[in-house]
């Protein structure tokens, strides 16, 4: 009676310090993505799935990143790790701009930087301007609570670029470092060059 | 030991999150309604191949869930993803399980990660 006891408490010591291993190599690889058959979305029981390529084989060689997809996208891009098309229409304009925004209304957060380059390279003007933003600093209204409800910023973060969790993604620009004026950092301010090195950490 | 006990719920439940990938899009206007499985539109797939604004300008695609009038005659005719899927720049239209590849019963709307809720959600 007491050694079979003992055999079961053994048995379930071997299998919690299996689990917590487990728990711990998938602390250790925050990059995991769910395979396909796993996600609660695609049908198992369908034809398709070994005809569609599982997140993780795609996504485990671009530059890492906390949340979202688990990749730092704009890194991805600018470092060559990916070549999105600009346009399938041969006379598309592609336009891009390299203008940052610096917001100071934050409370008792780092002040937010938005920076037009990295959109711009993915996203054309209309996608923003004029339905989402006004073509004018503090024109639009931006706060926050609006952001959290999906308005703003929380069009696409949140749901296809990086979530609203990494709150020092936009609020990058540290109260004290930071002597310029609000708006348009136009001619860019020194710190311009810092500023890509904020999602660096990696 | 219950401590151990717990520490094992504890990790099991830490071991295995289930949710689709970030910003994957449930389409099921119509599909489930005419004898179709649900679409699912992988958006990490796609920007590894096109820019957003491929798709949200040149294309005219709404950036809104369920705001972009899609239907299989508008695709035969080039229009949404016919653009792409006509054996031209992509696989064509005869690849019907690629698409409708959802599980039944799933509603229209943008899915995520653990930390993703998309507008509207939080
Ligand atoms: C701008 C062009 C373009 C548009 C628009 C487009 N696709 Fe695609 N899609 C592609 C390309 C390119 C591939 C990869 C084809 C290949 O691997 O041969 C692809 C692949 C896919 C795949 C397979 C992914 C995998 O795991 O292999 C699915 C599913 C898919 N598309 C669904 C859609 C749906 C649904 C739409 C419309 C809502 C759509 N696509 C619109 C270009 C496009
Ligand atoms: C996508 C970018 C983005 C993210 C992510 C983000 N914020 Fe903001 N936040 C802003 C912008 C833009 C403003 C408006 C600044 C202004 O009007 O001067 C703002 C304003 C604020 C304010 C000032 C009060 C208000 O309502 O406007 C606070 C506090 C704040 N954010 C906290 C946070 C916290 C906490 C997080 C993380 C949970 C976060 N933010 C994540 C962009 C962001
Ligand atoms: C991701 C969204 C987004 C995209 C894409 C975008 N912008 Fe903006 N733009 C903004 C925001 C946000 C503001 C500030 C609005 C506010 O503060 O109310 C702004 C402001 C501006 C301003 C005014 C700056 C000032 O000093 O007042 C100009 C000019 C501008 N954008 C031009 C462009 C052009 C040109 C493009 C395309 C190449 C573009 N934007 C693409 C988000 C965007
Ligand atoms: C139309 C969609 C859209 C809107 C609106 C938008 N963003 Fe973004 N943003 C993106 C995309 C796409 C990226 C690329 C990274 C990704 O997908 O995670 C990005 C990246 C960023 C980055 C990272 C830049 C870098 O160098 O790593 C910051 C900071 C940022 N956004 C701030 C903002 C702020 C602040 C606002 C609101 C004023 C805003 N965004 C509104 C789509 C958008
Ligand atoms: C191949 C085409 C394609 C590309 C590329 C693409 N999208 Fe989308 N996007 C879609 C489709 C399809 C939908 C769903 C539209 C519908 O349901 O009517 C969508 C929906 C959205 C939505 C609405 C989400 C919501 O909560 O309602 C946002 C925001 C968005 N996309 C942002 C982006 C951003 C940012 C990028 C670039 C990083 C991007 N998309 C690239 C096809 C695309
Ligand atoms: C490139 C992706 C794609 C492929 C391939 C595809 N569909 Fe669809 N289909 C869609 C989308 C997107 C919708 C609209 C989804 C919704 O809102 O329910 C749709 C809708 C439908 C509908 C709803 C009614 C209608 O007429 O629109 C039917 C039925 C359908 N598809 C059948 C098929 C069949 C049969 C095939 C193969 C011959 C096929 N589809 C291939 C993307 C696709």
């Amino acid at each position: 009676m007491v050694n079979t006891n003992r055999a079961w408490w053994r048995l379930l010591l071997l299998f919690c310090a299996v689990m917590l291993a487990a728990a711990a190599v998938e602390a250790g690889d925050k990059r995991a993505w769910k395979p396909l058959e796993k996600d609660f979305l695609h049908d198992p029981q369908g034809t398709s799935i070994q005809d569609l390529q599982n997140p993780g084989e795609a996504m485990s060689s671009l530059p890492a990143d906390g949340a979202g997809n688990l990749v730092d996208w704009v890194r991805a891009l600018r470092e060559g790790y990916i070549q999105p098309r600009t346009n399938v229409f041969p006379e598309t304009k592609v336009n891009v701009l390299d203008l940052d925004l610096i917001y100071g209304n934050t409370g008792d957060q780092p002040f937010v930087r938005f920076p037009h380059k990295p959109h711009t390279e993915w996203l054309d003007c209309i996608n923003c301007h004029d339905e989402i933003f006004k073509t004018q600093f503090n024109g639009s209204g931006i706060k926050m609570s609006l952001i959290l409800e999906g308005k703003f910023c929380g069009q696409c973060h949140g749901a296809v670029a990086f979530p609203l969790t990494e709150c020092k993604r936009c609020h990058s620009v540290a109260p004290e470092s930071f002597k310029g004026k609000f708006g348009a950092q136009q001619p860019l301010p020194v710190t311009q060059n810092a500023a890509p090195a904020n999602n660096k950490k990696k | 030991m219950w401590r151990l006990g717990l520490g094992l719920l504890v990790a099991c439940a830490v071991v295995e999150p289930v949710w689709a990938e970030y910003a994957d899009v449930v389409l099921n206007r119509l599909s489930e309604a005419n004898g179709m499985r649900p679409v699912i539109y992988p958006h990490w797939f796609h920007r590894i191949r096109f820019r957003c604004k491929v798709c949200h300008s040149e294309l005219g695609f709404k950036m809104r869930v369920g705001s972009n009038e899609i239907n299989m005659l508008k695709l035969m005719d080039g229009q949404y993803c016919g653009r792409c899927h006509n054996n031209d720049v992509a696989w064509g239209l005869d690849n019907c399980h690629r698409c409708h590849s959802g599980r039944k019963g799933m509603e229209t709307g943008i899915r995520g990660g653990h930390k993703a809720g998309g507008p509207g959600y939080w």
